[in-house]
């Protein structure tokens, strides 16, 4: 059995970075000698694994996307792949000639002319005199930059400077492209025709190797998707498949993050309370109204996070439940989700309201109601109990959210008040603005003919095809 | 080794228009440019001058005379020598840019460096002919078939320890800053601004002796400045021999270290 032909080929690749503890930056020359310890301290003491056996193979003519988080090796594979750097173990082979988007215009001289650095950065990426001769006008021209080509190029913009840099990087013919984060080049216009020149690329069966965090662009854009998480290969596969997974995987990490945050946040307000229900917090104090546990603070819509309240009612424990039943802190929009008061009453209360605060990360509030408000009315509160708060349907866009909880007297007088102690994020795979979405939908007359495109799975606005044209 | 030597080849236009870049971008933006080249070494040829013949008149013997045109003998390609060290050692630092972003053979940029100081030297050395016929009565042109060879023989030696240094100096970065001191020392150890034969002793006639940059000196000054025969050459092939294995050992090293530079850069 045949498989088609391999544009790169690489096999177990393990590249280790030296890391400097903070002695060898002292360790010079000098002291290397004094010390006796040239040979060691050429040596590696302490290493970092940027890539740990990853392995993958690119079909010539495909677009392979690579992703991940900061840190995950991705730029390292593809300065490995590119052979700029030099893998610890394991081989590459790239069949073709390679050019590498790395960073564009790497090589430009400051002083000299546009044209002048082309020549230059031209022979440097491979190409011979008489071939940029022959592509000059088109890359002065992809570059929109004809007026200034004569002009040294310490006087070009760093948007001019990039785009040269591109220019002459995608004309050097490649027959595999290494790309790594580069598209946001210059303004709207000139990105859509750097779309359109990997485009041309695939079209022409070129190979093209992709680093980004848009993963938007390797969904669209890749034949095969490969996730990189701390040097190792996590997934490998079709685009979505591997995008989701990351996806996922992000969002967990993301959880974590928003637990230890909130839990922090709750440590914080706790410090220098003799009672389990501490105030005022830092952020009231500055405020200037400090008289005693209970006041609250003077402008309720500017206070920072904090905790105040008599005591006699405390909210000890709060939960946040998505769809499947758990306690987290990342939500999808349009699903719904459940705020969870535990509460411990020390004295049997008849006067007690409900109230909750939904405010954006400005701290601006979007929401806020109370029992009473919505007239219900309070008969008795004793012992330990569960309050729920229940959102039939995130109506929020994508973002991060913080909550006030609350349980007070009918007159205002706080029993335990939690301000903006609990973050929540909400993500979207629509990218609306704002921070409401009603629930909607668009309908169009005959006239008007409008398709939907496949997207991301769950909620979202939609057209209604089922709508009677009449 | 010898394959990416070989590789080199490849790289000439490359090569060729970095040199070029270097010498455009040197001038640029100064009124008088690429007069500069030969600006320089007038200047310099007019404070040792002044140095040697107005303040100091007595200091010299009295048979070398234009004695600034001896001493500009030397300079000028010392000149060229200490240039293409410090720059070369200050290289692949400069361009740590394109070893860490561009497929790009390293030992480039120290080439660079040496050839673009060559071609200043070549730019003095008009001047120094223009001189040399006032002063002098006749020229050998046998003699001056010879002058090409000492350049090649600078070359390679400059390069050779211009690999090392750029190397070296990616791991040890002190070495930049202590080469500008050896260099001063290394000029006064070599026979520029006197002549080999005033050396006192034979413990300091050693010692300019094992200076292999003394006779490249005294070569051009047998060739430029002395009527007679060209009688240093049997010097300048052992020079020549040693620049080849210092060359190859400049690369070899040069070549095992060059993974290492686009992570320490």
């Amino acid at each position: 059995m045949s498989s088609p032909p391999l544009a790169i080929h690489a096999v177990d690749i393990t590249k280790v970075y030296r890391r400097f503890a903070h002695k060898r930056q002292f360790a010079t020359l000098k002291s290397a000698i004094l010390r006796g310890s040239l040979v060691r301290d050429l040596r590696p003491e302490e290493t970092f694994r940027a890539l740990d056996g990853v392995s993958f193979d690119v079909e010539a003519g495909k677009t392979y996307g690579i992703i991940g988080r900061n840190g995950s090796g991705k730029s390292t594979m593809l300065k490995c792949v590119a052979g700029i750097a030099k893998p610890t173990t394991g081989t590459i082979t790239v069949n073709g000639r390679i050019s590498a988007l790395i960073e564009l215009g790497a090589g430009f001289h400051p002083e000299i002319t546009g044209r002048e650095n082309v020549f230059i950065n031209g022979i440097m990426l491979g190409l011979s005199k008489a071939e940029i001769e022959r592509r000059f006008d088109e890359i002065v021209e992809f570059a929109e930059l004809a007026p200034f080509i004569d002009a040294p190029v310490k006087t070009y913009s760093s948007g001019m400077y990039m785009r040269l840099g591109f220019a002459v990087a995608v004309h050097v013919d490649p027959d595999v492209l290494l790309v790594d984060e580069v598209l946001a080049v210059g303004d709207e216009g000139f990105a859509h025709k750097c779309l359109d020149k990997f485009a041309e690329f695939r079209r022409r069966g070129k190979t093209i190797l992709l680093v980004t965090h848009s993963l938007g662009l390797v969904e669209r854009f890749c034949d095969e998707a490969l996730w990189l998480d701390k040097g190792k290969a996590r997934a490998v596969g079709l685009p979505k498949r591997v995008i989701d997974a990351y996806v996922t995987e992000v969002e967990e990490s993301e959880e974590v993050f928003l637990a230890a945050e909130d839990s922090r946040n709750r440590v914080r307000v706790d410090l220098g309370a003799g009672s389990s229900v501490p105030s005022p917090a830092d952020g009231v104090a500055e405020d200037g109204v400090t008289a005693g546990n209970v006041e609250a603070p003077a402008d309720m819509f500017k206070a920072e996070a904090g905790r105040w309240g008599s005591g006699d009612v405390e909210i000890s424990k709060v939960d946040l439940v998505g769809p499947d039943g758990l306690p987290g802190h990342v939500f999808h929009s349009g699903e719904p989700m459940t705020i969870r008061l535990q509460l411990k009453a020390k004295t049997p209360v008849k006067d007690f309201v409900f109230g909750i605060g939904l405010f954006n990360a400005d701290g601006v509030c979007i929401y806020g109601t109370n029992t009473n408000i919505e007239e219900m009315s309070p008969q008795e509160l004793s012992g330990d109990g569960e309050v729920g708060f229940v959102i039939e349907e995130l109506a929020l866009t994508e973002g991060t959210y913080k909550l006030d909880l609350a349980v007070h007297k009918l007159d205002g007088y706080p029993y335990d008040y939690h301000r903006q102690l609990y973050t929540f994020r909400v993500k979207s795979p629509i990218k609306d603005v704002g921070f409401f979405r009603p629930r909607h939908s668009w309908t169009f007359s005959p006239a008007v003919r409008m398709t939907q495109l496949q997207g991301p799975e769950g909620w979202r606005p939609h057209m209604k095809d089922d709508e009677p044209t009449a | 080794m010898f394959h990416n030597l070989r590789q080199l080849v490849r790289y000439r236009a490359l090569i060729q228009s970095l040199v070029t870049r270097e010498l455009k971008a040197r001038y640029r933006g100064s009124v008088l440019g690429f007069f500069w080249s030969f600006i320089n070494p007038l200047l310099l040829l007019a404070v040792y001058s002044f140095v040697f013949v107005v303040v100091l008149p007595g200091t010299h013997p009295p048979e070398l005379e234009p004695y600034a045109l001896f001493m500009f003998c030397g300079i000028l390609p010392w000149t060229w020598f200490s240039s293409s060290l410090t720059e070369a050692a200050n290289s692949l630092m400069a361009g740590g840019n394109l070893i860490k972003k561009v497929l790009f053979p390293a030992e480039i940029l120290p080439i660079v460096a040496v050839l673009s100081n060559m071609v200043h030297f070549f730019f003095g050395l008009p001047i120094l002919f223009v001189f040399l016929l006032w002063f002098r009565s006749t020229i050998s042109v046998t003699e001056i078939l010879w002058l090409p060879v000492v350049v090649a023989v600078q070359l390679l030696f400059t390069l050779g320890l211009s690999l090392l240094l750029a190397a070296l100096t990616v791991h040890f970065r002190d070495i930049k800053d202590i080469l500008s001191n050896l260099l001063t020392l290394w000029f006064f150890a070599t026979p520029i601004i006197y002549p080999m034969h005033l050396a006192p002793g034979t413990m300091s006639k050693a010692v300019l002796n094992a200076n292999p940059f003394s006779h490249l000196a005294v070569s051009y000054q047998e060739i430029l400045f002395y009527e007679g025969p060209f009688g240093h050459w049997k010097w300048l092939m052992a020079v020549a021999a040693g620049s080849v294995l210092l060359f190859l050992f400049g690369y070899f090293l040069f070549d095992r270290l060059r993974d290492s530079f686009a992570e320490e850069v």
